[in-house]
């Protein structure tokens, strides 16, 4: 592949990425909160579930999706070529 | 600390440096535990912890004084992820989340917990959307960013505006929180106490600029954590809810809800709080209930507020700009995110845990239910009743304290935590030098962007291109001055409260900046009259709406609060953003191949070799 397509194939993944990444962030930050109200009615490790969600649960799902995250984007820079020296 | 030595052996020095410091730290703590068993007082020890850990920010900040401009502005582009996320915890955690997020949460219940939620979410937009480009692009402030990206002074202006309205509403909350701290510890009045806080926060920051300001925020976070973390954990193992208190108190919610039927919550009528004490109000909403339809609305949108705010925010994204690397840059959100995340999800706990105390009548420390006259014989009772932050008022005259009797300040929970659960005072004394690192760390950090973006941005970049060095570096501290004292006088005046400016920040920030700026990286096409458009009309739509709403008496539409101004402002920048872009022409292409290199984490930074 020339330059260019690498590029081009390396944003596609990257923008696939993202896009995935922003979808769990939108499930988690909008979607479980919206329906707290009938989450209550189930418990998790002795919480009603929507207030677990809302006090930690979301908040756990963002770190570990971070951490998944960066790991990701690091694959797909190093696929494409496209990443920094690793003393860098 | 040998801040003396070659660079590479202080970087790699960094863990031992902070792990001494730790645990210097934690012996000071325990020497003034052994002085509160010797007699002293608890006034001393409190001016003790705060004299002490800002006598030793300013040491930091002494050490790392510089006069180069990489140092300056950067931090020499060379902190390590995990550092730069305690340094970008510090930076974020603000006197609000210390001081009034648990308090909020044990006031407000689940519609207080869309903060906790806004507040990390955000930091997915920010690594996903922003840093990694950012720090790829290798600018010293944001507006730098945007004035390149787009290119003229216009856009590189109006970021500096959006910049500085958003950053000097939220720096006086802090430097207000500052001010209420150390007029507490130091017994000084609030008036002098906010000008003491200044100095320090001007201490850390001005000598060496982004430099010191990250070095002292690692140390602030480091005392912030500990003395948050320390009071839930001890308590919690005192009144037997366990070991990891995080985890088990999904029982001690599910015995609230029982708890607030029992003691008549939502059936007691409201009583007045006593006239001569402001601010104070008595618990009226249930710990767990959320709503459906609007009550979700307000939920969600609040957390999108908070959200797209966290990633417009200038003092947070600059943060970045100090890795070594793009992927540094990346994996140091997640750090961050991380160190907040240890904050945060021991707030509600804190606000469960207090709020059982307070309410279950098998709890030795329970107050409703009990007669007025036992209640009122309470040490920490007293204490925060004399400086009015909590009041009793036996409304139908029972001799019996009601729900709808007892009466606080949201913002005490935290800081009287520990006395209630009969912790030792240096538990206190401890939470009053945690809340003044978060005060402090998050006020340097605002001050530093401002300061910044004027004296790079509007001084260098357009009045002045050809200022030397030296000269442009002593603007950057004269404005640093001249904003902190502005800053002081402001929050002097006590205009606001803590949260309602913070949440203003938040939605001034997300309405002119959070588009332009993901737009610059992820829409080629983005121009610079779309660019300018988006900031302008954003900016300007948010702040007519926050009038309309808040003083000229408009209807919110759908719910939309003051406190969520940001969605209409935000809204109308996207909009005006992508009309007027593709209305005009197509950005040329040399900007087109810049934004190609933005997107690609090997090479050269785009404004050259750092």
């Amino acid at each position: 592949m020339s330059d260019n397509q690498q590029r081009e194939a390396h944003w596609n993944k990257t923008r696939n990425l993202m896009i995935i990444h922003l979808v769990i962030w939108f499930v988690f930050a909008f979607v479980v909160h919206w329906f707290a109200k009938d989450l209550n009615s189930s418990t998790f490790i002795g919480f009603p579930l929507g207030y677990y969600m809302a006090s930690q649960g979301s908040l756990l799902a963002f770190v570990i999706q971070l951490f998944v995250f960066v790991k990701q984007q690091d694959k797909i820079d190093r696929q494409f070529g496209m990443a920094e020296d690793d003393d860098a | 600390m040998s801040f003396f030595k070659p660079k590479g052996s202080f970087i790699e020095n960094l863990p031992r440096i902070y792990g001494l410091y730790t645990g210097g730290f934690l012996i000071f703590v325990l020497l003034m535990a052994l002085l509160e068993q010797m007699g002293v007082s608890a006034d001393t020890i409190g001016i003790l912890f705060v004299a002490f850990t800002i006598f030793i920010y300013a040491a930091i900040g002494w050490l790392s004084r510089t006069m180069q401009v990489e140092a300056y502005y950067v931090a020499g582009r060379q902190v390590p992820p995990v550092f730069n996320g305690m340094a970008t915890a510090a930076d974020w955690m603000s006197g609000a989340s210390f001081v009034a997020m648990a308090g909020g949460i044990y006031m407000g219940g689940h519609a207080y917990l869309a903060f906790v939620v806004g507040w990390t979410g955000g930091y997915v937009l920010v690594a996903v959307l922003m840093a990694p480009y950012l720090r790829k692009f290798g600018c010293y402030t944001v507006p730098d960013f945007i004035g390149t990206r787009y290119g003229g002074n216009t856009a590189r202006l109006l970021a500096v505006l959006v910049l500085v309205i958003a950053s000097f509403t939220y720096v006086t909350a802090q430097i207000n929180a500052t001010g209420t701290i150390a007029a507490r510890a130091l017994q000084i009045p609030f008036e002098v106490g906010v000008w003491f806080g200044l100095l320090g926060i001007l201490l850390c920051s001005m000598l060496g600029g982004m430099r010191a300001v990250t070095w002292t925020q690692v140390a602030q976070y480091i005392v912030l954590i500990i003395a948050y973390l320390v009071p839930v954990f001890w308590m919690s193992n005192v009144q037997g809810f366990g070991l990891f208190p995080q985890l088990a108190y999904g029982d001690a919610v599910t015995r609230i809800g029982e708890l607030e039927t029992a003691v008549g919550l939502g059936t007691l009528q409201a009583v007045a709080a006593p006239a001569d004490f402001p601010g104070l109000k008595a618990l009226a909403v249930a710990h767990n209930a959320p709503g459906d339809g609007m009550a979700a609305w307000k939920f969600v949108t609040l957390a999108a507020c908070m959200m797209l705010g966290t990633a417009s925010l200038p003092h947070i994204l600059m943060r970045y700009f100090t890795t070594k690397s793009v992927r540094a840059a990346r994996n140091s959100v997640a750090w961050s995110l991380f160190f907040i995340f240890l904050l945060y999800f021991t707030a509600p706990a804190l606000a469960t845990f207090t709020k059982l105390q307070i309410l279950d009548p098998n709890l030795a420390t329970s107050v409703i239910g009990k007669s007025v006259e036992s209640v009122m014989a309470l040490e920490w009772i007293q204490k925060w009743n004399e400086v009015k932050m909590l009041a009793i008022s036996d409304a139908n005259g029972d001799g019996i304290v009601q729900l709808n009797e007892f009466f606080m300040r949201a913002d005490i929970v935290v800081l009287a935590t520990p006395e209630i659960a009969g912790l030792p005072y240096v538990i206190s004394g401890l939470v009053a030098a945690g809340g003044m690192a978060a005060a402090m760390s998050t006020a340097d950090g605002l001050l530093l962007a401002i300061a910044n973006a004027l004296s790079h941005d509007l001084y260098y970049k357009i009045i002045d291109p050809k200022a030397e060095t030296k000269k442009r570096l002593i603007v950057a501290r004269v404005l640093l001055i001249v904003i902190g004292a502005a800053g002081a006088l402001v929050a002097s005046m006590k205009l606001t409260g803590i949260l309602g400016a913070v949440a203003w920040a938040f939605c001034f920030a997300m309405s002119g900046l959070f588009f332009p700026l993901v737009l610059g990286v992820w829409w080629k096409r983005a121009n610079r009259a779309g660019a300018i458009a988006g900031m302008a009309i954003g900016l300007g739509t948010g702040t007519w709406y926050l009038y309309m709403v808040k003083w000229a008496g408009m209807e919110p539409w759908i719910g939309l609060d003051h406190l969520r101004f940001g969605i209409v402002g935000a809204a109308a920048s996207l909009v005006s953003m992508v009309v007027v872009t593709l209305l005009t022409k197509a950005p040329d292409a040399e900007t087109q191949a810049m934004v190609d290199e933005v997107r690609i984490p090997k090479g050269d930074t785009v404004l050259g070799a750092h």
